[in-house]
């Protein structure tokens, strides 16, 4: 399976991140040299193996659905590139 | 001897018998790390303030006879820890005003047990790398030279900072992180200890995720002995990680006296790799003859699908990573570029804070998950990485432990195998295979290379048995004897 550069550019919107024209290029020999070198899983036989999502040898733990923090806006907030009030703040979306 | 050439073990028995102080301990690491990391830059950050308040802290706790093993100890904390008050930037751009509200678990521990915080450690963008290249603050120099040159090494990846740190004396210890090999291949490339501990073993809690299914902390250090001191602290269940084990924490040290006598290790007939270097193979010998020697009988086994583990792993660690690092948005916080509209705003942002492995690694991860790729690709990732669990567990059915090298090669120059990022990628083929399984493995320094490089060698064990690989790894430790030292180092 190779990528074309359309493909790469497809996949960098997909991913939220703006490429150049310039490094389309790049990243298309870049990439299609790693599904190359994945390419050789084609030969393993995998019928009637069951995928292994997690590294953890358990079902995952679920908790009680309980608040168990809350009234800590001002540290939630404390990172925000730009802030309104309580609220983070983006451009506008809506006209 | 120097402050700055001790143990923890022994650092910790001189503390209590009040031979010097946690802060004359703290002041010497913090003149060391002024002199040399200008030079190495194995920290992004360095505490030197707070290292004094957490040793005078400690030194109290040493006077009122409450002083634990760990009370007053310096460490290198890897900047991919969250640390509440001390920016925290995954080594990359896009977190560098990150200052975080809390402390991950696993350095929270250590707080608690008394060790002082000396800086945050550089690392590969992420934790994404093998050579700590990708770091957005610049290159880590390995503390370590080829004979008769000067030529600047790389410290290995992803915690290379972590690992020139401990080795060029700017700290007693060192925390890092390993997803395929980001402890025990620095470590090897140092000539340091370094243990991955079993998948659940520590919280991930407050560590900037990487590929959450693979992501382990470990402690790395000179000596088998201090990574078990470490291991300890850092170990334990935290109900904040989803993942994590409830399992009591063994008594790490204890494990070391146990020998190796009657002790079945397994070497696997994959591990001897085509083109694998005549002194990785000599090297591998000698560890099978040391463990022979005292008593260790030695198993041929198999793990038939060890050479599609690189391929698993760089599917499922983008996956993980492309849906992990969707956060990054410039919206709650880290870095901001400011666009025409929001999505705009993302891109930019994203094109701005991230480096070049980052975003190659993001984009395999979006595509094997994309619509119509997700079977031919991230699907079948996971049932091969399923027939490589089942091998190790076939194996540890024959044997206790499991004895490879690191680690292809010793330390490379920086600038070498940059030619695509497959060549780059192969410095793990050792050591993924473990991360993919889940279970712990550890990296001892055993010799050194004709340059004068060290080479490491890996103890692999059963599911949260790390106790057989702490005593496996003991026994390495003693027939080596490696008393090397890196050419560059504080005095």
């Amino acid at each position: 399976m190779s990528l074309d550069s359309a493909t790469v550019r497809r996949i960098a919107k997909l991913a939220r991140i703006r490429v150049d024209d310039a490094e389309v290029g790049v990243l298309q020999t870049e990439l299609n040299a790693i599904l190359g070198y994945v390419d050789q899983l084609n030969e393993v036989n995998v019928e009637g193996v069951a995928p292994l999502s997690g590294g953890a040898q358990m079902a995952m733990r679920l908790r009680e659905d309980l608040v168990t923090d809350g009234e800590i806006a001002e540290q939630i907030l404390a990172n925000a590139p730009d802030r309104v009030g309580q609220f983070f703040a983006v451009p506008k979306v809506v006209e | 001897m120097s402050l700055l050439d001790l143990t923890i073990a022994q650092a910790a028995q001189a503390l209590s018998a009040k031979k010097f102080s946690a802060v004359e301990l703290a002041s010497a690491h913090n003149a060391a790390i002024a002199a040399l990391n200008p030079r190495l830059n194995a920290y992004i950050t360095v505490t030197p303030e707070l290292a004094l308040a957490q040793a005078q802290a400690a030194d109290a706790r040493i006077a009122a006879g409450t002083a634990g093993p760990l009370t007053g100890i310096p460490l290198a904390i890897k900047d991919l820890f969250c640390t509440a008050g001390v920016r925290t930037t995954a080594a990359s751009k896009i977190l560098e005003p990150f200052v975080p509200p809390y402390e991950s678990t696993v350095t929270r521990q250590l707080l608690e047990a008394g060790t002082v915080c000396l800086g945050k450690a550089n690392l590969d963008e992420f934790a994404m790398g093998s050579s700590n290249i990708t770091s957005g603050y610049g290159p880590v120099e390995n503390p370590w030279k080829r004979n008769g040159s000067d030529a600047k090494l790389v410290p290995g990846g992803s915690s290379g900072g972590s690992a020139a740190a401990v080795a060029a004396r700017l700290a007693l210890g060192a925390t890092g992180t390993d997803t395929g090999g980001s402890i025990r291949q620095p470590a090897s490339f140092t000539g340091l200890a370094g243990i991955k501990p079993t998948y659940g073993r520590c919280s991930r809690y407050g560590i900037v995720a990487f590929a959450s299914s693979l992501d382990q902390a470990g402690p790395m250090a000179r000596t088998v002995e201090d990574c078990a001191i470490l291991l300890g602290a850092m170990s334990g269940f935290d109900e904040r990680d989803s993942t994590s084990a409830v399992r009591a924490v063994p008594d790490f040290r204890a494990a070391l006296r146990r020998g190796v006598k009657g002790l079945r290790i397994g070497i696997p007939a994959e591990y001897r790799m085509d083109g694998m270097s005549a002194e990785i193979s000599a090297l591998w010998e000698k560890g099978v003859a040391w463990l022979r020697e005292q008593g260790a009988e030695i198993v041929d086994i198999s793990l038939p699908h060890t050479k599609y583990g690189l391929a698993v792993y760089y599917i499922v660690a983008p996956a993980e990573a492309s849906s992990n690092l969707a956060r990054y948005d410039g919206v709650r916080f880290g870095a901001r570029v400011d666009g025409e509209d929001l999505i705009d705003m993302y891109e930019r942002t994203r094109a701005a804070g991230f480096g070049p492995e980052v975003k190659r690694r993001i984009m395999i991860g979006t595509y094997v998950l994309s619509h119509g790729y997700y079977d031919a690709y991230y699907l079948k990732a996971q049932k091969v990485r399923n027939l490589i669990l089942r091998d190790f567990n076939n194996a540890f059915e024959s044997v206790d432990a499991i004895l490879t090298p690191t680690a292809p090669s010793a330390a490379f120059g920086l600038g070498e195998k940059m030619d695509d990022p497959v060549t780059m990628y192969l410095n793990d083929v050792f050591t993924v295979p473990a991360s993919l399984a889940g279970v712990p493995a550890m990296s001892i320094p055993a010799g050194l290379s004709a340059e004068g490089l060290p080479l490491g060698l890996q103890v692999i064990g059963k599911h949260f048995d790390e106790e057989t690989v702490f005593a496996v790894s003991a026994a390495l430790e003693r027939a080596a004897g490696f008393t090397a030292l890196p050419s560059v180092r504080a005095e």
